[in-house]
């Protein structure tokens, strides 16, 4: 199997508190954060977007890898807050880390699992021999009606993932768990999604990534107690911990890469940042259990092991990136959004 | 007329339903009724549906065809018909069909009810729940039901210094009767506390103030008396069936803190059957809001007007009380699919006067009484069913 050549993450510095939120729209703030396990979330200043974002990850990915970004034969980019409708944002990152013209490139779109199944096609395509790295991006900055619950959630940041024969972290398998569901969902043109409510837990979260976990480990012949580590999509704080317990995860294998009870749902960067944040302090030897989740709906599995050049790479430190932080209140929040027009 | 009996009843589990249909559960508690009446498909002669606005949540009406496909009785040909008065169809239902065997017309009557509501999303659910409202004078102008019941409250509160916590006093009640209902959508105990601690939707009701959106559907089997006995040995006679309607406006009203259809409605049910308030042993009253409960235990008499919210809060109402209301769990817990809501309420006292309610039983029930409000209070219908 292919492996992790390299990683990078980037979440912008600003951030809204679930108070200031909920003041705007006369909510109970303590409801909201024991209710979603969300106590604030990160924002995206005027000029950031999900180009700016995917840019400075792969940036980071490069200089942290060392790689040759020629070498690059892939770049995929998912997430479902592209600026173009029609212009990719991978030919974007492609271009600003220099690894044109001699690649691929496409953006990705599957609500918020887009960029693990950007790292699904990059470790195809290594496995098969057709490149040498591909670069699989999963970012967002994602957007949520004034006054609606994904409010307290819909956040922007973003990771990069450098996929290569070898690396810092062997991908042992990945499985892919699919179906039609419509839980959450945006027409051509609307300026905000839509969701079916409750309906995106049980029949859409919770049955997608047990389906994806439970398939992944039943295809290795493996349990809970054979990884040290779980990631699982953080649509809220909350989802992550029941789908673990429902597993059978300890809290404390989940809690490295819990990253949405401070920084919001990154969307198509939750996973890939709670893996990222994982890399950061995770050992040589240890096994990590990854999952995803897009609405619409399906889950991407991911078993990995860490292998022990991980001690020669230059750790992200995300926790200590997260720390820098700049909080605005909900006009500027708004102002940010550009939802003043 | 004849006399009327009940002899089969069904229901389906009340919740969010997201793997089944309409359809499934109009076959599910339709088949469940008659497997309990014991009678054959080809003994039906006529259906009545209670339904409120299944166009509207999933775009299906000509729900009557649709039941009777279902049922796989296409071959008889026998009238199948739809009835609509809002959350009180149900209950409307239940009338015509009592009407149509009582009038000698029919002997084998089902009766059926049922809303399948959670294909939309809360705030459609919403909407459409106002279209039983006055689309013209009232929801137009953005009054939702919440609003309605708490214009209605405030005018409770002010008047008889109803309190907050009587009002959730009413939710307590009724989500601990639901934690003993198998089929309830809530079966969690709830405190006062968690009650004013919820988030508020319209001053002064909280979110645990006020009924779910419920999928479900109920049925019930209708005989005459006389011929009840060949089908089973619990008989449940229809002692009454009365309908009122007032305006369908709440500002239309002369008062707002009753509901007048549902005063008439019971006045008009304990005359034709011979009973006065004091005689019932169990109820099933028309709790969507806890506010409703509380106006309709003094619509009923059961408690002198203005008393209702302090009745509840000493435990009149409550499983070991005086009066249990409610023991399904009322609308609040056991859930609130509109349209089957009239027709699970029937199902409730039908258990009850059977001795068959399990954990939540009444002692020594013979007497029960439904009460089924359509909007703020347009359409009110009341049956009393009694064990002979």
């Amino acid at each position: 199997m292919a492996a992790i050549v390299g990683y990078g993450a980037y979440v912008p510095r600003y951030r809204i508190k679930a108070e200031e939120i909920a003041r705007m729209w006369g909510k109970e703030a303590s409801s909201i954060k024991s209710g979603l396990n969300i106590f604030e979330k990160s924002v995206p200043s005027m000029d950031e977007d999900t180009a700016t974002i995917s840019v400075e990850a792969a940036r980071r990915a490069i200089k942290a890898s060392k790689i040759n970004p020629k070498e690059i034969g892939a770049i995929y980019v998912g997430s479902e807050s592209h600026p173009y409708a029609v212009k990719p944002t991978a030919t974007i990152v492609a271009e600003a880390i220099e690894a044109t013209p001699e690649l691929t490139a496409a953006d990705y779109e599957f609500a918020c699992k887009a960029g693990t199944a950007g790292m699904q096609n990059c470790i195809a395509l290594v496995e098969t021999g057709m490149i040498k790295y591909g670069m699989a991006i999963g970012a967002d900055v994602s957007q949520a009606a004034p006054g609606d619950a994904l409010e307290y959630a819909a956040s922007a940041g973003g990771a990069a993932f450098i996929i290569g024969k070898e690396g810092i972290a062997k991908i042992n398998a990945t499985v892919s768990f699919t179906t039609d569901t419509p839980d959450f969902w945006r027409r051509e043109g609307e300026p905000y999604p839509g969701h079916g409510e409750r309906f995106t837990g049980e029949p859409a979260y919770f049955r997608h990534v047990m389906g994806a976990a439970k398939m992944l480990m039943e295809r290795m012949g493996t349990s809970p107690s054979d990884y040290d580590y779980a990631v699982f999509h953080q649509p809220n704080g909350k989802f992550p911990l029941r789908v673990a317990k429902k597993l059978g995860f300890e809290k404390e294998k989940v809690e490295a890469g819990l990253l949405c009870p401070i920084i919001g749902n990154t969307y198509s960067g939750s996973t890939m940042l709670g893996l990222a944040a994982v890399l950061d302090v995770a050992k040589p030897g240890e096994r990590i259990f990854a999952v995803s989740y897009g609405s619409g709906a399906g889950s991407d599995a991911f078993d990995i092991t860490v292998m022990d050049s991980i001690n020669a790479y230059p750790r992200q430190e995300i926790r200590k990136m997260l720390e820098e932080k700049v909080y605005v209140d909900y006009a500027t929040y708004m102002k940010f959004r550009r939802e003043f027009k | 007329m004849r006399e009327v009996a009940v002899i089969g009843i069904g229901m389906t589990e009340f919740g969010e339903l997201w793997n089944r249909s309409f359809r499934d559960l109009v076959a599910e508690a339709g088949m469940q009724a008659i497997l309990d009446a014991g009678i054959e498909g080809d003994e039906i002669d006529a259906m009545f549906i209670g339904g409120m606005s299944s166009g509207r949540f999933i775009g299906q009406e000509h729900v009557g065809s649709l039941a009777v496909e279902v049922a796989g009785l296409e071959d008889l040909h026998i009238p199948s018909i739809r009835v609509e008065a809002a959350c009180a169809s149900g209950g409307v239902a239940m009338h015509q069909g009592f009407l149509a065997v009582a009038s000698g017309m029919y002997d084998v009557v089902v009766v059926g009810g049922a809303e399948k509501m959670t294909d939309v999303v809360g705030a459609e659910a919403t909407n459409i729940l106002a279209s039983a409202a006055d689309r013209e004078w009232e929801s137009f102008f953005g009054v939702t039901f919440p609003g309605l019941y708490a214009l209605m409250a405030r005018y409770h509160m002010q008047k008889y210094g109803t309190t907050q916590e009587q009002l959730a006093s009413v939710a307590v009640k009724n989500h601990y009767n639901g934690s003993l209902n198998p089929k309830a959508q809530f079966k969690r105990r709830i405190s006062v506390e968690d009650v004013l601690r919820s988030p508020m939707v319209a001053e002064p009701l909280h979110l645990l103030d006020c009924s779910p959106i419920t999928d479900g559907a109920a049925a019930a089997v209708i005989v005459p008396l006389e011929k009840a006995k060949e089908y089973t040995d619990k008989v449940v006679k229809i002692m009454a069936s009365a309908v009122a309607t007032d305006t369908l406006s709440l500002h239309g009203r002369k008062s707002f803190d009753s509901i007048p259809a549902a005063y008439h409605a019971a006045q008009r049910a304990y005359k034709m059957a011979g009973v006065e308030a004091k005689d019932i042993d169990v109820a099933e009253v028309h709790d969507c809001f806890t506010i409703a409960e509380i106006m309709a235990i003094e619509d009923l008499g059961f408690v002198e007007r203005g008393k209702g919210g302090k009745a509840t809060e000493e435990g009149l109402t409550s499983l070991e009380g005086e009066i249990p209301v409610n023991t399904s769990g009322g609308l609040k817990s056991k859930g609130h699919p509109v349209g089957a809501t009239g027709v699970a309420q029937i199902n409730e006292i039908v258990m009850q006067l059977r001795g068959e309610a399990g954990e939540r039983q009444v002692k020594d029930a013979r007497i029960g009484l439904t009460h089924n409000v359509g909007g703020s209070g347009g359409t009110a219908v009341v049956h009393i069913l009694g064990v002979i």
